[in-house]
């Protein structure tokens, strides 16, 4: 299976690593837009994983799998509204509390039910009519499983909800200015409640995308914090579907040179340690971070509760 | 068109009347079983000191805030108004004190906000633009569905807020001291549409500390004190003299005399300075200026002609792009705020929301912000003494008559002119050789107002040096030994205090060079 990704076109493989990433920062894009600021994503993603990998484990369905992990993710979401919006607890504390609850429940489901990885028969790839066979581009493009096509799909969706629907203006009032969407009578607690639940479905998707399409097992902490650069990677798209798109293409390209980095070192004929090649996409990150600073569609209230003057 | 139908097509309030109304905040008693009504057709101006209780009455009207006691009826019909939502189903629409627009947004998809759109899930903006250019036409109030909201002024900000009042199907307006921050041009702008919308049936209410503005537009006037209802009376039988009286309790002074003083030295010195403003461009150019000791200068113009960069420049808060800022004899230019302070500079700041407190700190917290590490505050400068800290507040609370339920309240809940009252308080008890002072006033009721203007001839009289600066002409003529208008960045000219009038003033206002 590593092979597999291997023997893959570095483009191609970038796009297959890019899907956890983009389910998973399109999800938290939903969330920081409203003013929620989730870090729990990676606790979900591996709950979510988890859910998938145990459903195709038992069962061999493939889409109850998806399934399995699109409800786990939104009952975590749901869970992270509670605690954010009407708790209004603190929100990078309670995300790290969700995180660290996901990386221990996942980790005891997975000893307490299957006890050791256990390859499973995940999504396969799709064969696009004439579109698969095309030089070059087939293998980059049309040559991936489901879950990728649906990540991808999913951008340009998530674009037109913010932009374009009653539900997307509503979200972008409440992260910039909560009092003046309350005072247009706007529920600012139940449209955050669905950007978390939804941002909580996209990220057990991300997961599922992980267990069940690119890695087909389970492990401990199989997410390795892929949760973490999701969140940092809607910073860097600046809220904005497709810019998060381009992070995430951007951090997976990284990613794929990195896992092959022994191909170019020979073909090149230089050394680099294995230790930078593991750095490397953490060091993007903050690079890129610094430089994504503020701009005009940062939430304003992000992280702040909202509470109505009144008590 | 059928009588009962306002232009909008939307229908008319005949009557709105509360009664009986009480609300309580813990430690306050914010409205005291108060009586009020409107009805189509009328401006009925509701007046009050700071803390009277005017905005949370008609946040209860607006559904924001639910009363414990008292009965709302619209039409004669008795109505529980329980969110914004509901209040804007019954033809109620509120502008509030601080706009409720989202700046990141169009003027278009400010106005569609909460409202259904005619394509069910999906923004049907074209649909609410050309309904804005609808409304526009027949109100007079032009603004382009597409900018968006951080791009325009404040006058055009308001605007929107009516506009989109207006399309919610508001028949009753509530205007929250919508002429605060407006200029005179803007207001008479205002005033223009307000009547408009009378004469067409819609029913206003219309909050102001300014007497001559309440005068001018309402038909009548209610006034509030410490949450109850004192005072009601039709407009043409009043007198600033009587309302202000009703709202303070005792006689106000509306003009001063100034004890002639020698002018000292020059204890704040500006050469040439230059600075950029928030947009980018010159902000302040070339100013050269000078305050001596004993003295208030003010400074007049219209906003946004560069006030407000000038008096964060002298206090630290702005960078300079040329020239020099000297306090006493020292050269402080672009030094930190913090230094500024230590050569005794005093700055009460116009955006003193943002500038001048911290929101979730308490009163007494809010009133040692600078001094917290000096004496009497603090030993040694690092153990705080609350027990001084509780003192000292608890006497600037009690000779500002602060109205605040204890030191120990957040500053986020009082209300907007006794956050000023306490940043003043604050500022003068620092002992400021030189003291800028910007829009004191602003927000703030007469009898505060007079404390304030007294407070600053005090400090007049002690010797320090006073740049005042403000929109408001009265203000400045009552208080200014000279004079200097603003006009894009630049010193238009200088006016003794004698030789001022409101004539002369406006026109160098408007960027013209008059010479005295
Ligand atoms: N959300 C709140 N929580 C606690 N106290 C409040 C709250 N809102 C208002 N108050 C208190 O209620 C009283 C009335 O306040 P309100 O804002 O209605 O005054 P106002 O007449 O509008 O004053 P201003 O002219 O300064 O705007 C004040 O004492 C204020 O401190
Ligand atoms: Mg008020």
């Amino acid at each position: 299976m590593i092979t597999d990704i291997l023997k893959a076109s570095v483009a191609a493989s970038a796009i297959r690593l890019a899907t956890p990433y983009i389910f998973a920062s399109l999800g938290e894009t939903f969330g920081q837009r409203s003013g929620v600021l989730n870090l729990g994503v990676d606790g979900i993603m591996l709950l979510g994983a988890f859910a998938a990998y145990y459903a195709v484990f038992e069962t061999g369905n493939l889409l109850l799998g998806v399934l399995a992990a699109l409800i786990v993710g939104m009952l975590l979401g749901l869970a992270m509204a509670f605690i954010s919006v009407t708790l209004q607890a603190e929100q990078g504390i309670s995300g790290i509390g969700l995180y660290l609850f996901g990386l221990g429940l996942s980790e005891l489901l997975f000893q307490k039910t299957v006890v050791t990885p256990t390859p499973i028969d995940g999504f396969p790839r799709v064969n696009l009519p004439i579109l698969t066979d095309l030089p070059v581009l087939g293998e980059i493009f049309f040559h991936h499983n489901l879950l990728v096509y649906i990540a991808f799909a999913l951008v340009p969706i998530s674009a037109f909800v913010l932009n374009r629907t009653t539900f997307g203006l509503q979200i972008r009032a409440v992260g910039q200015n909560p009092e003046a969407a309350d005072a247009m009578g706007i529920s600012v607690a139940r449209v955050r409640y669905m950007t978390v639940t939804i941002g909580g479905g996209f990220a057990g998707l991300a997961g599922a995308s992980l267990s069940i399409a690119l890695l087909n097992i389970f492990q401990s902490n199989l997410t390795a914090g892929q949760g973490f650069i999701a969140v940092a990677l809607v910073y860097f798209g600046a809220w904005r579907p497709y810019w998060v798109m381009g992070g995430a293409l951007l951090f997976s390209t990284v990613n794929a040179l990195q896992l092959q980095v022994k191909t170019i070192e020979n073909a090149l004929g230089i050394n680099v340690p294995s230790e930078f090649a593991v750095m490397a996409p953490y060091v993007v990150t903050i690079i890129t971070l610094i430089f994504a600073s503020k701009r005009v569609e940062q939430p304003t209230a992000l992280t702040k509760p909202f509470e109505r003057g009144e008590s | 068109m059928p009588e009962n139908l306002l232009p909008t097509g939307h229908r008319r309030i005949e009557q709105m009347r509360m009664q009986g109304i009480v609300k309580k905040f813990p430690g306050v008693l914010a409205v005291d079983h108060v009586d009020f009504d409107v009805k189509a057709g009328e401006i009925h101006a509701l007046l009050g000191e700071n803390g009277a209780g005017k905005s949370t009455l008609m946040k209860i009207l607006y559904g924001l805030y639910h009363p414990e006691e008292g009965h709302i009826y619209l039409n004669d019909q008795s109505v529980v108004i329980r969110s914004p939502n509901h209040a804007i189903q019954h033809g109620i629409g509120m502008i509030h004190q601080h706009f409720m627009l989202v700046p990141s947004l169009t003027v278009a998809e400010n106005v569609a906000l909460g409202m259904k759109s005619s394509r069910g899930l999906i923004l049907d903006l074209e649909v609410v633009s050309n309904r804005i250019r609808e409304l526009s036409e027949i109100y007079g109030l032009q603004v382009n569905p597409n900018s968006p909201i951080w791009q325009l002024a404040v006058g055009e900000q308001q605007r929107v807020e009516i506009l989109r009042a207006l399309y919610r199907g508001a028949a009753l307006l509530i205007l929250d001291e919508p002429t605060a921050v407006l200029t005179p041009q803007e207001v008479d702008d205002l005033f223009r549409i307000l009547n408009q919308m009378t004469a067409d049936g819609h029913a206003l209410i219309f909050i102001s500390h300014k007497l001559h503005e309440v005068l001018a537009i309402s038909h009548r006037i209610t006034v509030l004190r410490d949450g109850k209802r004192v005072y009601s009376i039709p407009a043409e039988s009043a007198t600033k003299e009587i309302l202000a009286q009703m709202m303070v309790g005792r006689p106000v002074v509306l003009r001063y005399d100034l004890p002639p003083i020698e002018p000292g030295p020059a204890l704040l010195r500006l050469e040439g300075v230059s600075a950029t403003s928030d947009r980018g461009d010159e902000g302040l150019k070339n100013i050269s200026l000078n305050v001596h000791a004993g003295e208030i200068v003010g400074v007049a113009g219209v906003s946004g002609n560069g006030q407000r960069e000038l008096a964060q420049v002298i206090a630290g808060m702005r960078p300079t792009t040329a020239g020099k800022i000297w306090l006493d004899n020292d050269n402080v230019t672009n030094h930190s705020p913090a230094a500024m302070n230590q050569h005794g500079l005093s700055h009460i700041p116009e955006a003193r929301m943002t500038d001048g407190v911290i929101k979730n700190f308490t009163v007494a917290e809010n009133f040692v912000l600078q001094n917290h590490g000096r004496k009497p505050y603090a030993w040694g400068g690092l153990f705080m003494n609350f027990r001084s800290i509780t003192r000292q507040c608890k006497t600037a609370i009690k000779d500002y008559e602060i109205k605040t339920p204890s030191h120990e309240t957040p500053i986020k809940s009082l209300s907007g002119g006794n956050i000023q009252k306490l940043v003043l308080a604050r500022e003068l008890s620092r002992q400021p050789r030189v003291l800028i002072a910007a829009q004191p006033t602003r927000g703030v009721d007469i009898g505060a107002s007079e404390y304030i203007h007294h407070r600053l001839l005090e400090e007049r009289s002690k010797g320090t040096a006073i740049l005042l600066i403000s929109e408001d002409l009265d203000e400045i003529l009552a208080l200014s030994d000279r004079i200097v208008v603003m006009y894009e960045g630049t010193i238009v000219g200088e006016v003794k205090r004698d030789a001022a009038d409101v004539r002369t003033l406006g026109l160098m206002m408007a960027g013209s060079k008059v010479t005295v």
